[in-house]
């Protein structure tokens, strides 16, 4: 029971390994290495790399912003809340509010076109979850985030708090739609 | 009482317990009761709440109304990850000082101190969720404020612990000092070092977070930058989860060898991989940060990889020599056909053994792989906050962690307490109902969580939200799984909870009386392993190889690790480009 007694030999770190052992780190200390090397490769040859683009700011002039955003290119509202639908322009920036217990305003953007989508809390902490594309982020107040994207497919998206954020939470639920080249305006 | 300027010190009892020949110190033995059993009353706490939330994330059941919920879910969050597993850690840290060393316990009385402290500190923190104002998850990030009696709970409750880690530490310099075992401490002691030296690096982080945060919510200091509070406090919430790492893994190695014999394959390998947590895995707050805004790929590739995997290579190396070391001890009893026969005929009816292999099985296939993979930088990206992480760290903690503390349980009930086990044909099954309901629904909830279902959520339909989603009818089937596997766990659990506390208090007493006494005796080396000498212990093993069915093990983990790690890189390349 070598285990819970001192090691036999008093200078143990001498004994030679057992080749099992030796083999085996050996395999290990690959793959580790294999796997540390992935993520650098990505960010040369991957497209979904996070970027770390933020800025400090305050929810006032988050706020103003976006009203900027909302005031200029809101095209209808939906739901009884009469949530505006904001269709800025191809490359442009993008802002989107997250607060107790809403994501606002509702996004439409183009399929195959590029966004700096910027993100920030008015108050708590919230989670940034795209469903179904299954995109993730953290969105703290106090900073703004921003990711560029390319909504690559076709089909609406929902986006869902998956930061726990008190009673409402589960009930933060906002959009972002996507249209097709084809059917948008300019086509046919 | 004698007010004389030469105290005479009372001389340290101890008895032999005659079964296992381990020495207790009778301080010591009352001090690592009482934090088990406090333990296993937490487990009984987290128990109650973990039924109540798993019939409520069930679809179908749906039980708890959403506040009532959130509030059972933080208390069952704390009360498992915290309360349980550093109760039940102090006992160890006790248990493989003093008792493994065969030494008196350093500051009896202050121990006890400490144990107080932790016990009011655990109380007050659940009160104040219980009495409603402070259902903010474990977590508890700001700016979403708690009541100012959360924090001053958790905050005593460290401060108990950390008072303890440094009796742990003050035991092992009274055994040096009074020569209770010659050369080093055993290789279980070393691991429990670990774990201590982590411990207190986490509970540092949690008091550097905690104090601030608590002046915060009385008024004190006016704000907490929320990306400073995950920053640190995940040093204290991640590193934390590294404390059992090291915890669970010493008691592999300590099961190992009494219930087989077994001893390290080699001293210099198990203790040079336990040097690698302490180097590395502290880095593990960068996990829970992968997705959040401003920090820099370089910052979070190096300490997410925990330094280019070094810790993970030290997992993956007790991996091997646990296994391995019952192999070898198997194969030198005569068990050498073929490449299972060692683990064939290994003692599946115990739970000692049973629990603990299904701990290091369900720790290494499902838990540290979906850790590595979750843990890549850009993967997270898919994993982040969705229920995949709770099935994660299901699998690490409650698959790795709590049944290893269970087996160990069941061998210290005749030990320690002198108690038979009650109901053996139930404590014989019990692991395999607990382990197995355990493995599916941890696999079930990061099925569930790929499909983007969200944890710490109430409803997945969005009944009340004014804009709908639906998830797949996949998603709905796998939470009904993981309804169903859960309740098996908690069934499961139940029945530990059940044997062992009936067992400690009414279990019929075993063996002869074991006297205490002041008489002491030495603590005996290892003897020497003839085998080494003649050319290692590969002469019972294949291909030169001392344990070669491990190892075949070892590369179908490895294949296993390759390709789930593929198919994740696969997944996130059909997600949106983004930069």
């Amino acid at each position: 029971m070598t285990s819970i007694l001192p090691p036999a030999q008093t200078i143990w770190w001498k004994q030679p390994l057992d080749r099992v052992e030796g083999t085996w780190i050996g395999i290990a200390f690959v793959w580790a290495l294999t796997m540390f090397i992935m993520m650098p490769l990505w960010h040369v040859y991957g497209k979904q790399n996070l970027s770390s683009e933020a800025y400090r700011t305050t929810p006032e002039a988050y706020m103003a912003k976006t009203m900027a955003m909302v005031n200029e290119h809101t095209v209808r509202t939906e739901t009884n809340q009469q949530i505006p639908v904001v269709a800025p322009p191809p490359g442009s920036d993008v802002y989107l509010i997250a607060r107790l217990w809403q994501w606002w305003p509702i996004l439409e953007l183009k399929k195959g076109q590029t966004y700096r989508l910027h993100i920030s809390s008015m108050d708590w902490q919230h989670g940034f979850s795209l469903q179904p594309i299954n995109i993730n982020t953290q969105i703290l107040p106090g900073y703004e985030m921003v990711l560029t994207i390319t909504p690559d497919t076709s089909g609406d998206q929902t986006i869902i708090c998956n930061e726990f954020c008190g009673i409402g939470h589960h009930n933060m639920v906002g959009k972002i739609l996507i249209k097709d080249e084809l059917s948008g305006e300019g086509a046919l | 009482m004698s007010k004389s300027s030469t105290k005479t010190l009372a001389k340290p009892l101890f008895r032999t317990c005659p079964e296992s020949g381990l020495q207790f110190h009778k301080s010591a033995e009352w001090l690592i009761r009482a934090n088990a059993v406090t333990a296993v009353v937490m487990l009984l706490v987290g128990g109650i709440t973990a039924l109540l939330v798993t019939l409520t994330r069930w679809p179908t059941v749906h039980l708890l109304p959403a506040d009532r919920f959130y509030q059972i879910l933080t208390i069952h969050g704390i009360n498992m990850l915290i309360y349980w597993i550093i109760f039940f850690e102090i006992a160890v840290l006790y248990f493989c000082s003093s008792t493994l060393l065969k030494v008196r316990i350093a500051t009896p009385r202050i121990a006890w101190a400490a144990f107080v402290l932790m016990v009011a500190g655990a109380a007050l923190n659940n009160y104040s969720v219980l009495s409603g104002n402070s259902s903010v998850m474990m977590t508890s990030y700001v700016p979403m404020p708690a009541d100012p009696n959360f924090y001053l709970g958790l905050i005593l409750f460290a401060v108990g612990a950390l008072v303890a880690t440094f009796i742990f530490l003050g035991t092992l310099v009274v055994a040096k000092e009074e020569k209770t075992y010659d050369g080093s401490i055993p290789l279980v002691t070393f691991g429990a070092l670990t774990a201590c030296i982590i411990a207190v690096f986490t509970i540092a982080a949690g008091a550097i977070i905690l104090i601030p945060t608590w002046l915060w919510s009385l008024g004190l200091i006016s704000q907490i930058d929320p990306a400073m509070y995950r920053l640190v406090w995940w040093g204290f919430g991640h590193s934390s989860q590294q404390i059992n790492v090291a915890a669970h893994v010493s008691v592999w190695y300590l099961i190992a060898a009494v219930v087989f014999g077994a001893k390290p394959m080699s001293e210099k390998v198990s203790r040079g991989a336990f040097l690698l947590y302490i180097f590395f895995l502290q880095l593990a707050a960068a996990h829970h940060l992968l997705v959040d805004p401003g920090l820099s790929a370089t910052w979070k590739i190096f300490n997410t990889s925990y330094a280019m995997y070094l810790a993970v290579l030290a997992s993956m190396v007790h991996g091997l020599t646990v296994p391995g070391s019952i192999e070898v001890a198997q194969r030198g009893k005569g068990l050498t056909k073929g490449l299972f026969e060692w683990l064939r005929k290994a003692p599946w009816g115990n739970p000692v053994f049973s629990g603990m292999f299904m701990s290091l099985i369900g720790f290494g296939f499902i838990g540290g792989i979906s850790g590595v993979v979750m843990g890549t930088e850009q993967i997270n990206i898919i994993i982040h906050n969705t229920i995949y992480v709770p099935g994660h760290f299901h699998a690490t903690v409650v698959l790795g962690t709590t049944l290893a503390f269970m087996s160990l349980t069941y061998f210290l009930i005749p030990v320690l307490f002198r108690r038979q086990v009650m109901f053996p044909v139930l404590a014989k099954w019990q692991p395999y109902l607990f382990g197995i309901g355990m493995g599916v629904f941890t696999m079930a909830m990061m099925g569930a969580g790929t499909l983007g279902v969200q944890r710490r959520h109430w409803d997945m339909t969005f009944a009340d939200s004014l804009m709908s989603f639906d998830y797949p009818a996949s998603a709905f089937t796998l939470m009904g799984l993981v309804g169903v596997s859960g309740m098996a766990a908690i069934i499961g659990g139940a029945v530990f909870v059940l044997i062992t506390v009936l067992s400690v208090f009414f279990g019929k007493r075993v063996g002869s009386e074991s006297p205490y006494g002041t008489a002491t005796t030495r603590l005996l080396k290892a003897e020497p392993d003839l085998h080494v000498q003649s050319g290692g212990h590969a002469a019972a093993g294949k291909w030169g190889f001392a344990a070669p069915g491990t190892f075949v093990l070892a590369i179908f983990f490895l294949a296993i690790f390759v390709a789930y790690y593929v198919v994740n890189w696969k997944y996130l390349a059909s997600v949106w480009p983004m930069s």
